[in-house]
């Protein structure tokens, strides 16, 4: 392997045709990533310790606390204490999870557990406190990186797919079933629209957070109007945190089958090792 | 080649998955501690609020009104939280009496400290507001409110110049202390108690202030979570400083760590 930039293959290259390293992530985008792994990390344990101050979510403007859409439970029965996850219709024996789980060798009934919660145990301002601290973290973060990446193009020229890319994303989502992956300096269809996507749903949360605010919706009424109620605004909040975790999960098991330590190394130091073959084809 | 390195890997990732669940117990402890630590709590946590209360304070401007409601839209079942049936003894014996010996007490630093029964704020021209009441345990419910407009009360005593919060005294205890330090009590800012929403309400739904929303008299600030409206209302004062009220943060939930700008 070598590591000059556009190389010619190496003596013992592992692939044939043989890697070279490029420079694939920006200083900045290298920063925010890791900033927004922290801010995001404490957003989503103390967000679980504040919905668990109320563990159901309601549509509209007010909660109808008969019918919500979703809900995590506790609730005797002969055989002892079940929880009970509710997703409208749908009810769910949870027990040691969602809605009781053991606490300090104890059953609490809560909706989240005390290991996915900061505080773990019950308390709801101190949750508010750490969430509040890393909103704005995860905020200003956000906002430089979407800043620079308009000014610099990042957005457009590496995230925005092309009408190729749209025309070949059938090939790609084969070759992702095949766990086939190629390296080379720009990201697959896929990546990109999973990576636009998560932009988009931080966006929404931020904004569906602000919702939640009387004083915000007081000062800017649109943001009540754009969800269709406070209640609204609370569930997709939820709904597009549990899609920041779906998107974590499968970020983390790409990033270790497509090639951990190429993938860290390039988050980084921001040097990527691709296929010489495609470097030399590329431009 | 390959069949050596996958159960290497599978090593690995075990190893992994130990080391990780053993990393997650220690961090859980690691944040626990932080949590409860002062310093910690007063000089990093405290952060994310402070940023709050000033950015709120910029775009609300004294005229921003909280949206209001038609009577279509008004909860079936408004929650009643806190204290909900207070039991203390001046309470009792006023609640006898159906309120007839109420008497609303307003001083501190004010030009004329005055004492108004209901019949006398009920006497006063009322506002009626239709509205989300926000908790900060995160639910909401609509209900309708008529009281009398904060700013008329205050007009009539006439503020000291250098009174900068109002605070409301209330009647009912929520923890039991040996202090006194579990009666509830708040305070607010000029700018929120001037407010043109903030009433002084005696009548909900159309109907009289019932006990567990608060009778005989409860705040309305509808730019606020919930705990910020004061119910039980036993005094008013107007003063400059609140560090030394209780346990000096401005309010029985500020005293147990919850933000005294509650806006969101």
């Amino acid at each position: 392997m070598t590591t000059a930039i556009d190389a010619a293959p190496t003596e013992h290259p592992p692939h044939p045709g043989g890697t070279v390293l490029v420079r694939r992530h920006s200083g900045l985008v290298r920063i925010t990533h890791w900033i927004n792994v922290v801010a995001v990390f404490f957003l989503l344990i103390s967000g679980l310790q504040i919905f668990n101050a109320t563990p159901g979510l309601y549509l509209g403007n007010y909660a109808d606390f008969d019918h919500p859409v979703m809900s995590l439970t506790a609730a005797n029965t002969p055989s002892g204490p079940v929880g009970i996850t509710q997703i409208g219709p749908l009810h769910f024996n949870t027990t040691g999870f969602l809605g009781l789980s053991i606490y300090n060798g104890q059953w609490a009934a809560r909706g989240f557990p005390g290991w996915a919660t900061v505080p773990s145990y019950q308390d709801l301002a101190t949750g508010r406190r750490w969430h509040f601290l890393f909103a704005w973290l995860f905020a200003i973060n956000g906002a430089v990186y979407l800043i620079a990446g308009l000014a610099s193009g990042h957005l457009w020229r590496d995230l925005v797919p092309s009408l190729r890319d749209i025309r070949g994303i059938g090939r790609s989502i084969v070759e992702h079933a095949k766990l086939h992956f190629e390296h080379v300096r720009e990201y697959n269809v896929l990546q990109k629209l999973a990576y636009l996507g998560v932009i988009l749903v931080f966006i929404v949360l931020v904004l569906a957070g602000m919702t939640m605010s009387p004083g915000l919706d007081a000062a800017f009424p649109f943001l009540v109007d754009l969800f269709g109620g406070r209640q609204t605004a609370r569930t997709v909040h939820f709904v597009c945190a549990t899609l920041v975790v779906l998107f974590i999960v499968v970020h983390i098991v790409m990033v270790l089958i497509s090639g951990l330590w190429n993938n860290l190394r390039s988050m980084i130091t921001g040097r990527y090792a691709v296929s010489a073959e495609s470097e030399t084809h590329a431009d | 080649m390959l069949t050596r390195r996958l159960p290497s890997r599978r090593n690995f990732l075990r190893g992994l998955g130990v080391s990780a669940s053993a990393a997650v117990l220690a961090g859980c402890d690691r944040l626990d501690s932080l949590s409860q630590s002062d310093w910690f709590r007063k000089n990093v946590l405290h952060i994310g609020e402070d940023i709050n209360t000033a950015v709120q304070r910029f775009f609300l401007k004294p005229t921003s009104l909280a949206r209001e409601f038609t009577e279509a839209d008004i909860s079936k079942k408004f929650k009643a939280n806190g204290s909900t049936d207070p039991d203390d003894p001046e309470y009792l014996t006023l609640a006898a009496n159906k309120f007839a010996d109420y008497r609303l007490k307003i001083g501190g630093l004010v030009e004329n400290p005055m004492e108004f029964s209901l019949a006398d704020l009920r006497a006063m021209p009322s506002r009626t507001q239709i509205t989300r009441h926000d908790c900060v345990e995160g639910w909401s419910c609509i209900g309708k409110w008529t009281g009398v407009q904060l700013a008329l009360v205050l007009e009539k005593v006439k503020l000291k110049p250098e009174a900068r919060y109002i605070l409301f005294t209330c009647f009912d205890t929520l923890e039991q202390t040996l202090d006194d330090t579990g009666r509830y009590y708040e305070t607010h800012a000029l700018e929120d108690a001037f407010h043109p929403q903030t009433i002084l309400a005696y009548d909900m739904n159309g109907g009289v202030l019932d006990i567990p929303h608060g009778a005989p008299l409860r705040l309305r600030t509808e730019r606020t979570l919930g705990y910020k409206m004061a119910k039980y209302i036993r005094s008013i004062d107007a003063i400059d400083d609140y560090s030394k009220i209780s346990r000096g943060n401005g309010g029985f939930w500020e005293d147990r760590g919850y933000d005294w700008y509650a806006g969101i």
